[in-house]
Formats: structure tokens, sequence, C-alpha cells
């Protein structure tokens, strides 16, 4: 996929630049019409000058579904996040710590690094390797007691969507 | 300002410290290395979070317009929170850390056999 020989394209990562956008507009905290400029001069000129230095270039299959997404995280880390803090404030003895191994759908970097992420992110789970060769993610759990639920959850829950939303369009 | 939105900050800040004391309380009171790692990672999710949400509200209704570039913390700490967490958890898992005995599956042979 990585082609290094390709030739220059004048917008070459348009969620990039997007992003660049709304973080000069948020880094600045104004919205005046000069910042607007500003800021999509740097949101067009970085990604431009630098993208020999990106391998791919990221393309968001479904908006919506990305929104869906992030606010589904955004719900299980608050959710969640009690959770553990009942199990911290509860008996020790009775957390079920674990290893699970995560086998990997997904062939992308990009989309297993936000994988890895939204796990370590929602409470009561960190992803503490990665295996390539062998496709899977290491998590360890801090109180889990049906690892083959848990990990089915994972999947179905965050590799999925994620899958969709990225990896769908790409040959 | 008013006593409502007075309120509904003194919450969010109060909120957010509740979560930061029980992440703390984590690193200090579980038992292995990768429990541990639970407990700091979760208190900068929701307990950094509500702060943010309550300096938001604060400086939005101080001054005219929105001040929303708190935002900017709460994204950085979620991309470098993971990827941290993901480094130290490498690293202990390269040097097999003891683990707690109840452990499931530990990646790495031990004396008992339910690896």
């Amino acid at each position: 996929m990585t082609n290094l020989t390709h030739k220059k394209t004048l917008f070459p990562h348009k969620l990039l630049s997007l992003f660049m956008l709304f973080l000069w507009l948020l880094m600045v905290n104004s919205i005046s019409p000069g910042q607007w400029l500003l800021g999509a001069l740097l949101a067009w000129g970085i990604p431009y000058l630098t993208q020999s230095f990106w391998p791919q270039s990221m393309v968001l299959s479904s908006p919506l579904l990305a929104t869906r997404f992030i606010l589904l995280v955004l719900w299980d880390i608050v959710f969640a996040n009690f959770q553990v803090a009942v199990l911290i404030l509860g008996s020790r003895q009775k957390l079920q710590p674990a290893f699970m191994k995560v086998p990997l759908a997904l062939k992308q970097d990009f989309t297993i690094t936000l994988l890895a992420n939204t796990i370590s992110l929602t409470p009561g789970t960190v992803t503490v390797d990665l295996q390539m060769q062998e496709g899977y993610l290491l998590v360890h759990s801090l109180h889990v007691t049906d690892i083959d639920a848990a990990i089915a959850e994972i999947k179905r829950r965050y590799e999925a969507p994620l899958k969709e939303i990225f990896e769908c369009s790409t040959p | 300002m008013s006593v409502a939105l007075e309120i509904l900050i003194s919450l969010l800040l109060f909120a957010g410290a509740c979560f930061a004391l029980v992440g703390s309380l984590g690193l200090a009171r579980l038992q292995d290395f990768f429990m541990r790692l639970h407990g700091p990672t979760k208190a900068t999710t929701l307990g950094v979070g509500s702060i943010i949400i309550g300096s938001i509200v604060f400086f939005s209704s101080q001054t005219q317009g929105l001040s929303l570039h708190e935002l900017l913390i709460a994204m950085f700490l979620f991309i470098t929170a993971p990827v941290s967490a993901h480094i130290v958890g490498k690293a202990a898992l390269h040097m097999q850390l003891p683990c707690e005995e109840r452990t499931k599956n530990i990646p790495w042979p031990t004396d008992d056999t339910d690896n």
C-alpha cells in the first residue's frame, strides 16, 4: 500500500487538514475570519509540504458511523469509570484479573492503533502488547469473569465499527 | 454568575477530584503491576474530563463567547495516555514482572499450570 514514489497532490490528506484547522481554531480560541484564513492556510500547507512522510492517507467511509462510534466510546468511558471505581474501592480479593488475546480482523496500522487506544481508554482494560505476526492484541483486564464473552464484546463493540468506518472502502 | 452555574461548576470539579482520588487509590491499593496500571489511566479520562468541562463552563460564563481550548487538553490526554500505558505495560511484559496469582492466562510460563 505504501507507494514511495507517488506524485505530489494538492490535497493529500483531507481529513488531516480538517483536523488541523479545527485544532488551530481551538488553540487560538477564536473564530474570527483572520484565524479561519490562517488556520486554513496552515491546514493546507503543512500536509502538502510533508506529504511524502505520511505512508497512507486516511479514508473515512462513513462520517455518521464515526460520530456514533465516538459517542459510544465516550459513553462507555463514563459508564465503565463508575464500574472501575466500585471495583477499586471494593474488596481486593474478589478481583479476577486476566490477560486476554484479542484476535485482530483489522489490517491497517492506523485502525489497529485506534482499536488499541480505545481499549486502553475504556476503564478496566489496558492494551499491553501487539503481536502483528500472530495478529492479536494482548489486553489486561482488571476484573473479568468470562474471558471469551469479554473478547467477543470488544470485537463486536469496537472492532466491527472501526472496520466499517475505515477499512471497508479499501480493497 | 448565577448560583446555579456556580453549583454546576463546583459539582463538576468535585466529581473530577473524586475520580482522580479513586485513580490514585487504585494505584496504591491494587496488588500487582498490571492491575495498578488501570488506576492512573482511568483517572485521566473521567477525572480530568470533568475538571475540563467545569473549566469550559466557568470561562465561558466569565467572558462572552465560548472558551473551548480546554478541549485540547482532553484530546491530547486521550491520545497520549493509552500510548504511555501501552509502553509501560510492554516493558512490564518484557521483564515478566510478578503477577497476582489469580491472574488468568499469564502470557509467560509460570510455576503453576494454568497457563
